[in-house]
């Protein structure tokens, strides 16, 4: 298969690199170098926007977190606690982001309509409905393209807490897609001890010539695929103390909690730190069908420390105002609690966090009703929050990509961002 | 009459109309306390069926116990808070409250012949009152959520499991801890969904002294989705070490457990597969007999005579159960 990304140039490898945003709304556009915005580039560099999503695998319960409805026939047994907005409560789960959520903002008016957990996530993560044919890019890819720095060679879209490379970038090429670690150093990332450096920088140069004279005739999408998966591998070789979470001082370690979602949190912020544009924390799972209030008490209790952790954190380091953090899910969960103390899944009306960059601060968008079975006010959807997140990070998401001549929509047309969210 | 588990039939049932959680007779056997989803407790007249309702806790209850003169109810909440109501009340009114734990208190007993209270709560923490409410004495040492708390019958001793089905024994003249017991065969730790599950849901100790019950879940393939089968974990209670583990092999949690007057075992189970009274005899480990009920089941409550059950379920519904043929 050809790259259709691919101009078959020489200076592609470089030119994709100048993929540019526009910071005061104006017109964006990836790829090849044909409509780039210099300056706006340099602003995104200067800001190093960069964003950081955590996904709540298998649904978290809007009720248990962000939008509880006490003393009512859904409420179930967790009672509300003030926050650091006045007149915001959340969930009693989440007493140590409570006193975050001045840094925060809360949609709470979500309806995608949608109770499939693999569509849920698309749209999620996506912005789009699913479509049988068509692929779009993660907003993980997206934000490593548009996001990307010239003086950062590690890749833009890490998983923390998957070990495989995605292939979520479409359009994009594989350069943009996720690279997976499992909350470590990725394993091999050693120079064989066997191996001097000087050896390993004569093997490669010739590794190099003998790949570019193979690309000047039979370059294809599979072999992108390989030349920058090794690129990149070579690069984490070279920075894979950045991946090592026993670097830090046992205080941080404490603070985040003796968790996996805490070490990965901690692991998220120092791959923040040094300049990966998006990294995504899984947290699982959720999907409570059974017992709900029995595991978003276990699960929420780890969530809540790492969470406020990684805020405090990012806020104290002078980070917040440059990451996005997105706290997401495939849906929510029904208001009705089933005969086995559990909750299904509900796409209908439930809830996002996010908070940090250009995302205003303590608000509260939309509402559902007195007991969370409907939105009640400014309904949104996937898309429009994926627009937003792009709006929130500096970049137009009525842009487009400029892939090989042919202009790709960044986010789904027919929607926009949720402009009281951005400052 | 006489106890005949085989003729055990449904002989009311008793509608609130919204879920309900956990119900107990007090020591007179006149009224049957239950508590529900919409955050009221209910008094039920046994001999008429009568019920008042009130607004209670802040929280769901999910256990109850009685104070040692049987004069007043004890509820314990998710809010965190234990609170003593009179009986005989026409209209409840609080009568002391007191902030227990931090978390919820999802487990309460009292001690007939002291009147001391203990509870276990989310804090990991067994906590021991006074009768009249005064914190006693504080038992730490679980490392997981409190589920369950047992006094035993004629010695000084109190029982409480966790989360984790470890069953730690406190003496109770001077807060320590003499022997640990370990029902794990009751707790699940899921790598796929990355959750602990089971916990000992209930203690029992059986008339002759000698087997003590605990009762949860096991085969939890799929916490989340409710796969899992009830379990009763039985121990040779002098030597502390494990008989027989009865199991039905329907979908379910067993709530809670009692020990018939004849020495066989009652095990109420709710989940996926419907609520069962399952019905075990000494050294068997298949129920000998058993009765399905209309809903799932959530708690059972024994009659002090012995002969009579009550279930909660989440169809809004109590059902009263007779232990012997129909009249």
């Amino acid at each position: 298969m050809k790259a259709p990304y691919a101009c078959q140039s020489p200076e592609h490898s470089f030119a994709r690199r100048q993929f540019l945003g526009s910071l005061a709304g104006g017109f964006v556009v990836g790829g090849l170098g044909a409509l780039t915005q210099p300056a706006a580039a340099k602003e995104l560099n200067r800001q190093q926007m960069r964003v950081i999503s955590i996904f709540m695998s298998g649904g978290v319960s809007q009720l248990e977190t962000w939008d509880p409805k006490p003393k009512t026939d859904t409420g179930g047994p967790f009672r509300a606690i003030p926050t650091a907005v006045p007149g915001t409560h959340i969930c009693e789960l989440l007493p140590m982001t409570a006193t975050h959520m001045d840094k925060l903002a809360l949609v709470r008016s979500i309806n995608t309509n949608q109770g499939d957990h693999g569509k849920g996530r698309y749209q999620m993560e996506f912005g789009r409905n699913q479509m049988p044919g068509m692929e779009y890019p993660h907003l993980g890819a997206i934000c490593a393209k548009g996001l990307e720095r010239d003086d950062n060679p590690l890749p833009g879209y890490i998983r923390v807490g998957g070990g495989s490379r995605g292939s979520d970038a479409a359009w994009l090429g594989p350069r943009y897609a996720s690279v997976g670690v499992n909350g470590k150093p990725p394993a091999n990332s050693e120079r064989y001890k066997g191996l001097t450096e000087d050896i390993d920088i004569l093997r490669n140069k010739f590794r190099q010539r003998a790949n570019d004279r193979f690309l000047q005739q039979r370059r294809t999408a599979a072999t992108d695929v390989y030349t920058e998966s090794y690129e990149q591998a070579r690069e984490l070789m070279a920075r894979r103390d950045v991946f090592d979470v026993e670097k830090e001082p046992g205080s941080e370690k404490e603070k985040y909690g003796d968790s996996q979602l805490g070490k990965h949190c901690l692991m998220a912020r120092r791959l923040l730190e040094n300049g990966i544009p998006f990294v995504q924390v899984s947290h699982s799972n959720y999907d409570t069908h059974n017992e709900n209030f029995n595991f978003h008490l276990e699960q929420l209790g780890e969530f809540d420390r790492a969470f406020s952790a990684l805020i405090a954190d990012l806020h104290d380091r002078g980070m917040l105002e440059t990451t996005l953090v997105i706290v997401m899910s495939e849906f929510g969960r029904t208001p009705k609690i089933n005969a086995r103390y559990g909750r299904d899944h509900w796409g209908k009306a439930w809830s996002v966090c996010m908070g940090g960059a250009k995302i205003h601060p303590g608000a509260v968008v939309g509402a559902t009703n007195a007991n969370g079975t409907a939105v009640s006010d400014r309904e949104v959807d996937h898309g429009h929050l994926f627009h937003t997140y792009l709006s929130a990070v500096g970049m137009d998401p009525a842009g487009s990509f400029d892939i090989g001549g042919r202009e790709m929509p960044i986010a789904d047309p027919s929607h926009s961002a949720i402009d009281e969210l951005i400052v | 009459m006489a106890l005949d588990t085989k003729q055990t039939h449904v002989l009311h049932e008793w509608k609130h109309g919204r879920p309900m959680i956990a119900c107990r007779f007090d020591p007179s056997g006149r009224y049957l306390f239950s508590s529900s989803e919409d955050y009221t407790l209910q008094r039920w007249t046994v001999a008429s069926g009568e019920k008042v309702a009130w607004e209670a806790h802040d929280s769901w209850v999910r256990d109850f116990a009685f104070s040692a003169d049987g004069k007043q109810v004890i509820s314990a909440g998710c809010d965190d808070r234990i609170i003593f109501w009179n009986l005989e009340d026409k209209e409840p009114k609080a009568v002391r409250e007191i902030d227990a734990h931090k978390g919820w208190v999802r487990a309460i007993a009292v001690q007939p012949k002291t009147g001391i209270i203990a509870t276990g709560g989310n804090d990991n923490v067994v906590k021991l009152w006074s009768s009249d409410g005064k914190l006693i004495r504080e038992l730490p040492g679980h490392d997981s959520n409190i589920y369950s708390v047992f006094f035993h019958p004629t010695e000084d001793l109190l029982l409480s499991g966790d989360l984790s089905c470890v069953v730690r024994q406190w003496n109770l003249k001077d807060g320590k801890q003499e022997r640990e017991l370990k029902a794990t065969e009751l707790h699940t730790y899921n790598g796929g969904q990355q959750v602990h599950y089971g916990g000992v849901r209930d203690i029992a100790l059986s008339p002759d002294g000698k087997t003590l019950a605990c009762t949860g879940l096991h085969k939890a393939t799929n916490p989340l989705g409710a796969v899992n089968e009830p379990l009763v974990v039985l121990f040779d209670w002098a030597k502390g070490e494990k008989k027989l583990q009865p199991a039905a092999g329907i979908k379910g949690i067993g709530w809670r457990t009692r020990f018939l007057t004849d020495g066989t075992e009652l095990c109420v189970s709710g989940g996926s597969g419907g609520g069962y009274l399952l019905f075990f005899k000494p050294g068997e480990e298949k129920p000998y007999h058993q009765l399905k009920l209309k809903d799932t089941a959530r708690d059972m409550g024994m009659h002090p005579d012995g002969l009579m059950v009550a279930t909660t379920h989440a169809d809004g519904h109590i059902r009263i159960c007779r232990l012997e043929a129909k009249k």
